[in-house]
């Protein structure tokens, strides 16, 4: 951590950058936040850990249209949503000096909580030296230790690799954390009857209370203005007045955003009820290697999209339910 | 709020037989906007449009609904009728309550209740019209015909004709097609080459008509009145401008066992060669696959021996780019492959023949030098058996549904000119029946039965066997006798079925005109735009269109010139004003739209842009209206719904949803 | 007020392309061939102009099937336009599938203009498949059902 400080105070100091895009503590001890810093001073409240989860790439869009360079400390899995970003010319990759953060692993503060870890006051092991297989947490209620590995993020558990996609310099070393298999979870919901993938799903998203968090977090649902909020549909913003609706919102979302989400798990991450909502995106995304082609978002920045592209031989929709 | 008019025609009885058009009416006053509702007989006659005109002005009406016949036939008529009163006519929408709905529902309370439905639909969208103004697009004052047959010479000679530069595109080396190969023509038994020859050399020599043979259509683009199309003219490896056509490299070529396409592969030709004598130009092609020197290298006696130097080998296909404002299509037809049919022996006795291959034998140019005689061994047949529908009228896949409408003349034809010339032929007909609809057809069919004695037997043939003598045993059943036939025949010719040209459905694809299951161009309008296709700008002429004989072929060549002349001479076209829009406030300028364009229509440009008092320059898609043609791609590709299509709008199509689901 | 079951009669959307499938559902008018009354058709210029919105909108206001209909690939009128609706329609019609809807409610059938039958066939079987399918209750608003 102590690197990227040094290194972010040293551009500033030399003017290549104007701010620094990073994280700073919040206030409990595991919920830093985005943070933009300016000055030297600033930078000491900056902070990267384990649960520095927050993909920066989006906040890019922002700083892309203010004076000077922006220094933004992206983990290899972030810098698949910063290309896809400037495929989509929505960042200006002049305005940004990428700083590739080494990642081993993020983690997920509500696996700790259902461990039935509760009163925590410090978590050490999360600041991820190469040692950190296991935390240490500091509750009201003693000493508590759970394996680092346990209480990753689900998206590190399926992690895309160490590799950063696009950078200026690399910072700090990086480890894939893979575990588990992709599509699994997908996969088997697929195998399951209509009834049950019904009521799954019934179930996760009658928790919904559009409060679009998924929406704001997610570097591909970065419209000016979403479908849902502009009279072009006739569907603007409003609480869920049926059943249907926050299906057909989050149906809608992932449509829009299939063949640009990264993966990024960002949705998942920020909902504050829970719901796995990049179920929704990994269908997409197994759908499209399974059809079109294996495709990865963000990759690149110049292949084709996968639904603005299309062979003559392509599925025809009646393969749906002729699968599996 | 929108002042409507809805307007609910009978049809005479078409509609009003099964929809209660009152009622449509009366309804239709229930629905918001709407000020005005009354039905006619018919809308669009002239009193009906008085009507429609007398509402507009009585009831300052903003739009209108007719619910009447299919939008594709009179949303033009109506929409010229609320013009002409003042309205503006993209606030006009149609209700389809006859081929929707009254043609095929039989219950009136039913299909009155669904008429109803598709009023509201269309109501619900003209709440959300605008008023919409065409653009104007520029007339490339030049055709293309594709296709070098006869279909393909008339159109180009008559639009020439009419002063406009027109090409011809030939995939073979000469012009001429499937008439050049035909030997006399019903019913007048006319030398086919007489008649053509003087026709292609005309063509030829027109000032206004440029001919591209051995050339292949590669990619067309644009739209009507401004079609950008490139030609592959194929390497001749003769230079066109320096060969004097005198033969001699074809005389003296050593490899002479290509199958000669003109004679439908029963003889064989040089490998530097021309189709036939009369062809047009008068220049050779090397056959590259047959010819000796490009397989080894070594010969290059058409070179030595060519004296205007016209021989070269290092020519390459060269793409020419053209830019025309109608294209007529004039591909024709071939005979289908007879693998599938077995049962008549064609792949297995020189002496069953098609038709088209019995045109070879009895032409003078032809393979026997028009002697009468069999394939395999040379000798005069005696006795001749002709099998009908082989391969048309067909239930199975093995065939085509379709009457190939010229088998029963041209068969009467052959018949007649055998036993002119040879009297003592024995010919038999197996027919399912003998279709003559055409001036002076039947009388001729007579004169063949009557005159000459052809022997016409109802039936089918089941088999026909070669036999070790050489003989080929024909076993066929007489209908009208019930009764068995085993006829011992000397040939046997198929009337084989005729179907588009397999190079037809590229052309289509390419040209975007729609095509039927047969492969045959599908017309505007079966009855009343018969030479067009729905794609604006593409004609049809000849057999691409459906089986037609040399006097339909020639009707219609004439026709599609006449409309592909009412385009040319029109100096502005009025361009759809149902184009795509992007909405500045909510583009991203994400270049999703872009990609799925089919027309390049879309651009970006960097606009200051002032959202709710944020000032700023933001990336922005902009349509050019004179590209776009209005298919929606964009609309389905823009995440944040900024594109949006004029007269196809988000609103309008979820009003109509609404208005269904309601 | 009667507690009768009311007999089952489906809405069916049937999005048409203007140069194929609109044109073939003419043919089958003009040759008086028959499908039921369930289905209403939208016209819309090409089948890439529907967005799954639409779709997802015809559930929400109580539609109980919605089929999409567009030229044969390859013979689009817009040349790609079909192609980048097979796509998205395939993709969508997954996660339909995926949510737990019924896949018999959503199809998507190229008819070219020449195709009356096959229009009428495909409309026919559709509705059947609905019928058997029943009332739409996984997706529609109830509340907006009358």
């Amino acid at each position: 951590m102590q690197e990227l400080v040094n290194r972010a105070k040293e551009l500033l100091a030399d003017g290549t950058v104007a701010r620094v895009l990073g994280w700073k503590a919040g206030d409990l001890p595991y919920n830093p936040e985005p943070a933009y810093f300016e000055t030297a001073e600033e930078l000491d409240d900056f902070v990267y850990n384990g649960f520095c989860g927050a993909n920066l790439s989006k906040y890019m869009i922002e700083a892309s249209k203010l004076e000077g360079k922006t220094m933004v400390c992206l983990k290899p899995c972030d810098t698949y949503s910063f290309n896809q970003l400037i495929k989509e010319h929505r960042v200006d990759r002049d305005k940004a000096y990428i700083v590739g953060a080494g990642c081993k692993g993020k983690l997920d503060i509500e696996k700790i909580k259902k461990k039935g870890i509760k009163g925590i006051e410090l978590i050490e092991g999360a600041e991820l030296t190469d040692e950190a297989d296991t935390l240490t947490i500091q509750t009201i209620y003693g000493n508590k230790t759970v394996a680092y590995a346990d209480v990753m993020l689900e998206r590190c558990h399926v992690c895309k690799g160490k590799e950063h996609m696009v950078y200026d310099e690399l910072i700090g070393d990086s480890k894939e954390t893979k575990d588990a298999e992709r599509f699994d979870r997908v996969a088997e919901i697929e195998a399951m009857s209509p009834e049950e993938k019904f009521a799954f799903f019934q179930k996760e998203l009658s928790k919904c209370i559009r409060c679009n968090a998924c929406r704001n977090v997610c570097p591909a649902c970065s419209c000016r203005k979403c479908v849902f909020d502009s009279t072009k549909f006739d569907s603007s913003q409003k609480a869920n007045v049926d059943s249907f609706e926050e299906k057909m919102f989050h149906i809608i979302r992932a449509f829009h955003v299939a063949g640009r989400c990264t993966d990024c798990g960002e949705c998942s991450r920020v909902c504050p009820q829970g719901i796995p909502l990049h179920l929704f995106n990994r269908k997409f995304i197994k759908d499209i290697d399974e059809l079109y082609g294996e495709y990865q978002a963000g990759a690149d920045t110049t292949s084709k999209a996968p639904l603005t592209n299309y062979t003559f031989e392509d599925a025809e929709p009646s393969i749906v339910g002729k699968r599996g | 709020m929108q002042r409507i008019g809805v307007f609910v025609c009978h049809c005479g009885s078409n509609i009003a037989a099964t929809v209660d058009v009152n009622k449509v009416a009366e309804m239709a006053l229930m629905e918001p906007g709407v000020v005005h509702a009354e039905d006619y007989q018919y809308m669009c006659s002239e009193a009906g449009q008085a009507k429609i005109a007398a509402a507009i002005h009585e009831k300052n009406l903003t739009g209108m609904v007719v619910c009447s016949c299919s939008p594709r036939m009179h949303e033009a008529t109506f929409r010229k009728a609320a013009e002409r009163a003042g309205l503006n006519p993209y606030m006009v929408e149609i209700a389809n309550i006859r081929e929707h709905c009254s043609w095929i529902h039989k219950d009136m309370e039913e299909a009155t209740k669904k008429a109803v439905i598709l009023m509201r639909a269309a109501v619900a969208k003209v709440n959300l019209s605008a008023p919409l103004q065409p653009g104007e697009s520029r007339v490339t004052k030049r055709a293309l015909v594709i296709g070098g047959g006869i279909a393909g010479i008339q159109t180009a000679l008559d639009i020439a004709d009419a002063g406009y530069e027109v090409d011809i595109v030939e995939k073979t080396p000469s012009i001429g097609g499937r008439m050049s190969q035909l030997d006399k023509t019903f019913p007048t038994l006319d030398c086919s080459a007489c008649i053509l020859t003087p026709k292609m050399v005309e063509a030829s020599a027109h000032e206004k008509i440029n001919i591209y043979t051995y050339s292949e259509v590669e990619k067309v683009s644009g739209f009507v009145g401004d079609f950008t199309v490139d030609i592959r003219k194929k390497a001749r490896s003769v230079d066109m401008d320096k060969c004097t056509g005198c033969g001699v490299c074809q005389e003296k070529c050593p490899s002479k066992k290509a199958p000669s396409e003109f004679n439908r592969g029963l003889n064989t030709r040089s490998a530097i060669y021309t189709p036939f004598a009369q062809a047009i130009p008068n220049v050779p092609v090397i056959d590259r696959e047959a010819c000796i020197k490009f397989k080894t290298g070594k010969c290059g006696v058409c070179s030595k021996v060519c004296q205007a130097g016209a021989i070269d080998y290092e020519q390459k296909d060269e793409i020419v780019t053209e830019k025309y404002g109608a294209i007529v299509v004039a591909t024709g037809f071939d005979t289908i492959n007879l693998d599938k049919y077995d049962e008549y022996a064609y792949s297995q006795s020189k002496d069953v023949i098609t038709s088209l291959e019995l045109e070879r034998v009895m032409n003078a140019a032809g393979p026997t030098h028009g002697h009468l005689e069999r394939l395999s061994d040379g000798k005069a047949p005696k006795e001749i058996v002709f099998i009908q529908c082989v391969g048309s009228r067909c239930a199975d896949d093995r065939g085509k549904p379709y009457c190939s409408k010229i088998c029963c003349m041209y068969t009467a034809k052959h018949a007649m000119l055998i036993r002119d010339k040879y009297p003592d032929v024995n010919v038999t007909v197996f027919y399912i029946d003998v279709r003559t609809p055409g001036k002076n057809f039947d009388e001729f069919y007579r004169r063949a039965v009557e005159q000459y004695g052809v022997n016409y037997i109802k039936g089918q043939v089941g088999k026909v066997i070669p036999q070790p003598d050489g003989k080929l045993l024909v076993q066929g059943s007489d209908l009208l006798d019930n009764k068995q036939i085993l006829k011992e025949a000397d040939m046997v010719v198929l009337a084989t079925a005729i179907e588009p040209n397999p190079d037809v459905r590229k052309i289509a694809t390419m040209l975007t005109a729609s095509i039927d299951t047969n492969n045959f161009l599908t017309e505007a309008h079966a009855k009343l735009r018969p030479v067009e296709s729905p794609t604006a700008g593409i004609f049809l002429s000849g057999v691409c269109q459906g089986p037609k004989d040399i006097p339909e072929t020639v009707a219609q060549a004439g026709a599609a010139a006449v409309k592909a002349i009412g385009l040319l001479a029109k100096d502005k076209l009025l361009t759809n004003p149902c184009t795509a829009q992007a909405d500045i406030l909510l583009c991203n300028g994400c270049s999703t739209c872009e990609n799925v364009c089919p027309y390049g229509a879309i651009t970006y440009e960097d606009k200051e842009v002032n959202d709710h008092g944020i000032r700023e320059t933001r990336r922005i898609a902009v349509v050019n209206s004179a590209l776009c043609q209005g298919c929606g791609a964009c609309t389905v590709a823009c995440p944040s719904g900024a594109m949006d299509l004029q007269g196809f709008s988000n609103r309008q199509i979820i009003a109509e949803v609404d208005a269904i689901c309601r | 007020m009667s507690l009768e079951k009311k007999e089952f009669k489906p809405k069916i959307v049937a999005f048409c392309c203007n140069w194929c499938s609109y044109a073939g559902a003419d043919l089958a008018g003009s040759s008086r061939l028959t499908y039921p009354a369930d289905v209403k058709i939208i016209r819309v210029p090409c089948s890439c102009r529907v967005n799954p919105m639409f779709i997802l909108r015809a559930f929400e206001k109580g539609a109980d099937g919605v089929i999409l209909c567009g030229c044969h690939p390859g013979d689009c009128h817009y040349s790609t336009g079909n192609f980048y609706a097979r796509r998205r329609m395939t993709l969508l019609f997954s996660m339909l599938d995926y949510i737990g809807v019924e896949n018999g409610r959503t199809r998507v059938e190229w008819v070219s203009a020449a195709e009356g039958v096959k229009f009428s066939e495909t409309m026919n079987s559709f509705v059947e498949k609905i019928y058997s399918l029943g009332e739409n209750v996984r997706l529609g608003d109830l509340r907006c059902k009358s």
